[in-house]
């Protein structure tokens, strides 16, 4: 049987490398696709974890965060066509409105 | 080796090597199909961890509904290979400090807690084994301790729905 720690530093290994394509891409879909990979490196660890106490509450929060990472798609692909639509550009670097 | 193990070294690989395509592919479409394989592989880490359910949600919304969102658009804009600004010079020492900071900090925790239960304790032997009865018990509990939750759910969804279309929609002019 694999040990739990296993799971947990493959988890940890996923967020990093999230947090590290969020911070290094400059796309902005490719950022947002970093995002997905944060909340499915949390999802492992909450289905590892779930089973090492015997619980299910881990697999339900796990649909509940497959819920929100599909209504935050939903959102932030409106957000994107409208970057698009508004400044002809994908590049975060390009967006900078609000910088003085 | 036993052939859990091998099963679960050869899944983390597949997740490793296509998160870090992911971050080294230069045009959106391939980090999405990258993307795409870490999902796949999770979902069979799931079923590793005899989370049935949840394994099956992951191919249906993850693989199929969130991803073909993703690639959708990824064509509709026609997203083309990135583009190097100024800003990733200034980013990259910073961002790089900041991620061996939190790799190191998750690392020492998990090794810090070896010995305690996280070690001593295996996956995989559930008090109750059968695929059916877990997936009956996922939907009691969502059904009746998580009802609220689960309701507000649906609101959440309604408002990203909205949210989606208002944003989406073209300005009348």
């Amino acid at each position: 049987m694999v040990p739990t720690n296993y799971y947990v530093i493959l988890s940890a290994i996923l967020f990093g490398l999230g947090v590290f394509a969020f911070i290094f891409k400059r796309n902005i879909i490719t950022i947002f696709m970093s995002i997905e990979l944060m909340l499915n490196a949390v999802n492992l660890a909450f289905v590892a974890f779930s089973q090492v106490w015997h619980r299910l509450d881990g697999q339900v929060f796990v649909l509940f965060v497959i819920v929100v990472a599909a209504a935050e798609a939903a959102v932030g692909i409106g957000i994107i066509i409208m970057i698009v639509r508004n400044r002809q550009t994908l590049n975060v670097g390009r967006v900078d409105i609000l910088k003085l | 080796m036993t052939a859990p193990l091998i099963v679960f070294f050869v899944l983390a690989a597949l997740a490793v090597i296509g998160a870090v395509s992911l971050i080294f592919q230069k045009h959106p479409i391939h980090s999405a199909l990258s993307l795409i394989v870490v999902m796949i592989a999770l979902a069979g880490l799931y079923l590793l961890l005899g989370a049935e359910f949840v394994a099956a949600v992951q191919i249906i919304v993850y693989g199929g509904a969130i991803m073909v969102l993703f690639v959708f658009v990824i064509m509709l804009l026609n997203a083309g290979v990135e583009e190097h600004t100024s800003i990733s010079k200034m980013a990259g020492p910073a961002g790089l400090l900041l991620v061996i900071a939190l790799a190191g900090l998750v690392a020492a925790t998990i090794v810090r807690s070896t010995d305690s239960i996280l070690g001593t304790m295996q996956t995989g032997e559930m008090s109750s084994p059968s695929g059916v009865s877990k997936t009956l018990g996922i939907s009691n509990m969502i059904f009746k301790d998580f009802v609220y939750p689960f309701e507000l759910t649906s609101f959440l969804i309604l408002v990203a729905v909205l949210g989606a279309t208002v944003l989406a929609q073209r300005e009348k002019s």
